[in-house]
């Protein structure tokens, strides 16, 4: 700035050039990421709730069925499309016999979902319904399909968004139950894992 | 004088309609939740329901927002405000399940603080750059008109003298 007429002042619009580049490179390579926004739920206890079966007959589901096992919460509607997608997966996760999974039939028509079950097989240990999506606002659900996984203690430690693959649950869902329990569920030291030590379910 | 004529005529036609339209959308409005008898919960209820995101739509607040979920935020704002909890009650019970990303209008933070900073902050590095360019053509500026307005001058003086 001591020279504003020297050489050096034509190097200002180059610098700008170059931050704006880089400015634009972080956010077109971060770009993907945009879609995934973060749960704040991750950490906490899994939210409570209590809904009716899909099924007639069959008593309600609650959050206090998952407590002290992991489990998968998924959240589906027949109108999906990314859903009918994971479904394979999901059955497969089933197969297994992995972790069970809740299903949260979320703003469906319980006919339809029934109808969707029958025809593609039924991965779900339970499926509760969530007509007035009152379940589905407290878990942070903002489109679906979402699945959650539940630690032993209750808390949500992992949130996908989007259709589960076969990939992506081994990678993010079992790497992390595989991680948490090396040598059963007393070796646990995250915070909040005392109930799940202390109800030695398995 | 013809041609600007018609064309203020124009202007403050499709003036008139644009309020005209502007006044009519709110009956277009997506929200048709009955209106709270409280005015004071019910103002509470369009601030959130205008200040929140809708999560799926993320261009559109609660208010604008025709999806099934936003109806049912929509709902729950609609609820909890009802139940008496303030603004920021509703903020912090939106934000615990979403984020901060529900929030329009996100909260100054640390975290944020390049977000709120970098306005400001980009402001004052132009002031000063315009600052620095308009002093250091200043002795240009004080330079020109003088001998200018001098020579006018004269020129006036000898003209009145001679008139």
């Amino acid at each position: 700035m001591s020279d504003p007429s020297g050489k050096l002042r034509y190097l200002i619009p180059l610098g700008v050039f170059v931050l704006l580049l880089g400015v634009l490179t972080v956010g077109l390579v971060r770009a993907p990421e945009k879609d995934i926004i973060p749960s704040p739920l991750i950490g906490k206890s899994a939210p409570q709730f209590s809904v009716p079966n899909l099924f007639a007959g069959q008593g309600a589901v609650s959050s206090e069925q998952f407590k002290g096992r992991w489990t998968l919460v998924n959240v589906w509607g027949s109108w999906c499309y990314a859903c009918r997608a994971e479904h394979p997966t999901l059955l497969s996760i089933k197969q297994q016999a992995q972790v069970p999974i809740i299903g949260i039939d979320w703003n469906d028509d319980e006919t339809d979902a029934r109808d969707w079950l029958d025809q593609l097989g039924n991965p779900y240990s339970e499926v509760g319904t969530d007509h007035d999506g009152k379940v589905a606002i407290d878990w942070g659900v903002y489109g679906a399909p979402e699945s959650f996984l539940i630690s032993p203690g209750g808390q949500v430690v992992y949130k996908q968004i989007g259709a589960m693959t076969p990939e992506i649950w081994r990678r993010e869902f079992l790497a992390r139950i595989n991680a948490a329990n090396p040598a059963g569920a007393a070796a646990r030291s995250s915070p909040g894992a005392t109930r799940a030590a202390a109800t030695p379910d398995r | 004088m013809k041609l600007p004529r018609t064309a203020a005529r124009s202007l403050a036609a499709l003036l008139l309609v644009w309020t005209a339209v502007a006044q009519l959308t709110p009956a277009f409005a997506v929200d048709s939740t009955p209106p709270i008898a409280d005015p004071v919960l019910q103002q509470r209820y369009l601030a959130l329901t205008h200040e929140l995101r809708c999560m799926q739509c993320q261009g559109e607040a609660l208010a604008d927002s025709s999806v099934t979920l936003a109806a049912e935020v929509r709902r729950e704002v609609h609820d909890l405000v009802l139940q008496g909890l303030t603004e920021q009650q509703v903020r912090d019970h939106m934000v615990a399940r979403y984020g901060e990303f529900i929030l329009y209008r996100p909260p100054i933070s640390w975290r944020n603080a390049w977000l709120w900073g970098a306005p400001p902050a980009l402001m004052i590095i132009g002031a000063l750059i315009a600052w620095r360019v308009l002093r250091s053509r200043r002795p240009l500026i004080d330079q020109g008109p003088d001998e200018f307005g001098e020579d006018a001058d004269e020129e006036s003086g000898e003209e009145s003298l001679q008139s």
